[in-house]
């Protein structure tokens, strides 16, 4: 960022955004660990039905998704922190329309194809 | 494989007397320009203050020019077209035959949508944005500069495809199979490919670079909300950009793959679909559609305020419509495919979405409306192109109503009617919109003002021209005449393809009168210097300035209270102000990195194109090396001195007060 007023050339380098402790660190490692064996203890183990084990990876994978921005990407609603958020959700939200209005449309031409 | 890989003497087209005619007038021109610059001595102020240049000004300026060189190229295209349908009727072959004939169409789609349109759009975005917001550059102003070349070297990529080998024959969109090896095995997909890819990634750089401006380096005080509109109109853009172009750039990149490594991705055997490639191609190309139409809305909204002397009507309401656009615009570009053959839902869910568009759309126009109600309007040319924009406009955007429904696209889809409603929004919208600001910021820019007698004469000649070269065609359409056909026989049709031909040499005549008008503008700079800075009563920050603004913009960054900042500091009587002391200014260096990279990447593409192993090698290792070297350069800053600033501030002022006395 040159341009600026300030005396100092390396000023403008500064972040505001949090980068997490030791603490939230080990939580969010552990959270993790746990969002990992649950799923993989679903398959190797066999207990559970398989309607019900792929429902569960799905959802340990989306909780592991969240988990991972909270806690390694440090996303969060503070003043400081809602702008890389939003940019975040404003992301997300372009990706799944595009990838899922992409799949829903090829789905649908394809079902319209003669089948060879 | 030899040294020069697949290009050889051949590739120069000796049996097209039009293209050898063209390349002759082409040298001529470049040679008598060179000679021109040695003759004045120029070319040392030539690459240490433009071509190296990091000020956003003279980026926007550059872009501009580069605009009005690929306008020419494009328009020429297009006045070829419309003589060859003119002429091809009732059974007769013309004069282009179809090998060239399908590499103008698919040329002047290219050239007007990515080299003149968008270099336009950045150039006055460029120009006005940072101004507007109270800054002294942009975020990165190095990286603009680089931007900048890699547009100018795809677009000449895309010239070089004129004299050497040929251009792709696909349509600008280049859907495969066809632009795939086996059906397009020259070089033509090869230049479309590498010259988009090439530029694309510049607009990419842009979109990063304007938006970290925008949320970075507002002037104290100016709160997001208080953002000019122009401002934040192509600050949707910007998001649009950065949210699209990646997809451009992806799926070219799998093209690529099929045409240079036998991918199968979009291929007819092998498990390949087409399908994919047009979806993803305008999961891109509609978005690209509303960032070259909302900064022009932008403009139209500055201009109507400006002239009417009035605040902007509903300026939230205006913010929130562009945001609604733009989101919206990521979901209708199945509007382009409705035939592809999706199911009827499919269908049915993105005409509805598409017609949604037109509600944002209409409350921008009323805002826009409701902006001249009982306001003094002036009728200069900005006001001329935007009162044209706003009747143009909403007929094309009511023909796209119509396309909106599958029903209708079934009868219409690639007939003239979809041609004539797209020229209809896009020149009626965009270009006009660019026009205007062109008129509305060139003295901000260069200094002096512009022929007002022939600028009013180039609007009437685009206006009337306009409409007689395009509404035939949505006769044509509904007669049954498709797109990109070469000649034809059907006598109903004849009639409308002579009025077509007639309306496309008015708008040339408009063009004329708008390059004469600058060289009238140019001649004549002395008499009308442009001394306040603010030669019509502005009301943002970029008419605060000097004209042209001072290289570094502002002596001193403005405290932000209002959305008319500038208004606000000449209501209170604090503009012109001369403070005690100036604090020194940190100013960026010039740089040519930035081209030299650009350079390296263009000769990539270049030996991409025609397979010359050393060359590709040579460029991309020379690109990284470049910018190796750039990132370990430290002198990339300097401090302009408080009595330098003291100096140039007061010849200003001393000026406006003289100019206001």
């Amino acid at each position: 960022m040159n341009a600026h007023s300030s005396p100092s050339p390396h000023s403008s380098h500064s972040h505001e955004v949090d980068h997490g402790s030791v603490k939230s660190y080990l939580v969010g490692f552990a959270l993790s660990v746990a969002l990992t064996i649950i799923p993989f203890w679903a398959v190797m183990s066999g207990h559970l039905a398989k309607s019900t084990t792929i429902p569960l990876i799905v959802l340990m994978a989306i909780v592991q998704v969240v988990v991972h921005l909270k806690y390694f990407l440090h996303l969060n609603f503070s003043k400081s922190g809602r702008a890389n958020t939003f940019a975040f959700l404003f992301t997300a939200l372009i990706i799944v329309m595009v990838v899922g209005l992409s799949v829903w449309i090829i789905y649908s031409a394809n079902n319209m194809m003669m089948s060879m | 494989m030899s040294l020069l890989g697949k290009l050889t003497l051949d590739a120069i087209p000796y049996h097209e007397p039009i293209i050898m005619v063209t390349l002759a007038i082409v040298g001529i021109a470049g040679v008598a320009v060179a000679l021109a610059i040695t003759k004045f001595k120029k070319w040392g102020v030539l690459w240490r203050d433009w071509i190296t240049s990091v000020d956003h000004k003279r980026l926007g300026v550059m872009y501009i020019i580069l605009a009005m060189i690929m306008l020419i190229r494009g328009f020429s295209d297009a006045i070829m077209m419309r003589t060859q349908l003119a002429m091809a009727t009732s059974g007769a072959e013309g004069y282009l035959p179809p090998e060239h004939y399908d590499q103008i169409f698919t040329a002047h789609g290219v050239i007007m949508i990515m080299f003149m349109a968008m270099p336009f759009m950045i150039g006055l975005m460029n120009i006005a944005l940072p101004l507007q917001i109270g800054a002294r550059d942009v975020a990165f102003p190095f990286l603009n500069n680089l931007s900048f070349w890699l547009a100018a070297g795809g677009a000449i990529l895309i010239n070089l495809s004129l004299g050497l080998g040929e251009f792709a024959k696909t349509g600008w969109l280049a859907y495969p199979p066809l632009s795939e090896t086996s059906f397009s095995p020259g070089v033509g997909v090869d230049y479309y490919i590498w010259a988009l890819q090439i530029s694309g990634i510049g607009t990419l750089l842009t979109g990063v670079n304007f938006l970290v401006t925008v949320f970075k380096m507002r002037a104290p005080g100016m709160k997001l909300m208080q953002m000019p509109i122009f401002t934040w109109t192509c600050t949707w853009a910007n998001i649009l950009i950065v949210a699209s172009f990646p997809i451009l750039t992806a799926v070219l990149g799998l093209l690529t793959l099929d045409r240079y490594l036998d991918f199968h991705f979009f291929t007819n055997e092998a498990g390949g679909n087409a399908m994919m490639y047009i979806n993803l191609f305008w999961a891109w190309g509609h978005p690209e559609v509303y960032i070259l139409i909302l900064p022009a809305f932008g403009i139209f909204s500055e201009v109507i305020s400006t002239f009417t002397g009035k605040r902007l009507f509903g300026y939230n309401s205006m913010v929130w419509a562009s945001g609604a656009i733009s989101i919206l615009g990521f979901i209708v570009w199945l509007h382009h495919f409705f035939t592809m053959g999706a199911s009827a839902n499919v269908n049915a869910f993105f005409g509805v979405m598409t017609m949604i568009i037109a509600v944002p759309t209409g409350v921008k126009l009323f805002n826009w409306l409701f902006t001249m109600y009982r306001g003094r309007l002036r009728l200069a040319v900005p006001v001329l192109w935007t009162l044209g924009f706003m009747v143009t406009f909403t007929i094309g955007g009511m023909t796209g109503v119509l396309l909106a429904v599958p029903g209708a696209d079934y009868v219409l889809h690639n007939s003239l009617f979809l041609i004539a409603h797209f020229h209809n929004t896009i020149i009626g919208g965009a270009v006009f919109g660019y026009l205007a600001g062109f008129a509305y910021w060139f003295p901000k820019a260069m200094g002096f003002h512009l022929n007002e007698r022939l600028g009013k004469a180039a609007f009437w000649c685009w206006q009337i021209g306009f409409y007689v070269a395009f509404m035939p065609l949505y006769v044509l359409g509904f007669l049954g005449m498709t797109r990109r056909l070469n000649h034809t026989n059907n006598p109903d049709w004849n009639i409308w393809l002579y009025i077509a031909c007639i309306g496309a040499f008015i708008i040339m005549i408009g063009i004329v009168l708008q390059f004469i008008q600058l060289y009238l503008a140019f001649r004549d700079r002395e008499q009308n210097r442009d001394l306040t800075g603010d030669p019509w009563n502005g009301h943002t920050l970029e008419w605060s300035t000097a004209s042209p603004p001072q290289f570094y913009n502002f002596a001193e960054l403005p405290d932000v209270h209002d959305i008319d900042a500038f208004t606000d500091m000449k209501e209170k009587g604090i503009a012109y102000s001369r403070p005690h002391r100036y604090e020194p200014i940190h100013m960026p260096r010039n740089t040519a990195a930035g081209v030299l990279i650009a350079a390296a990447i263009t000769a990539f593409g270049f030996a991409a194109v025609w397979h010359i192993g050393w060359l590709a090698l040579a460029g991309l290792v020379g690109s990284v090396a470049f910018l190796i070297q750039r990132a370990y350069d430290n002198d990339v800053d300097y401090y302009v001195q408080p009595d330098e600033i003291a100096q140039v501030e007061s010849q200003h002022i001393n000026k406006v007060e003289e100019a206001t006395a």
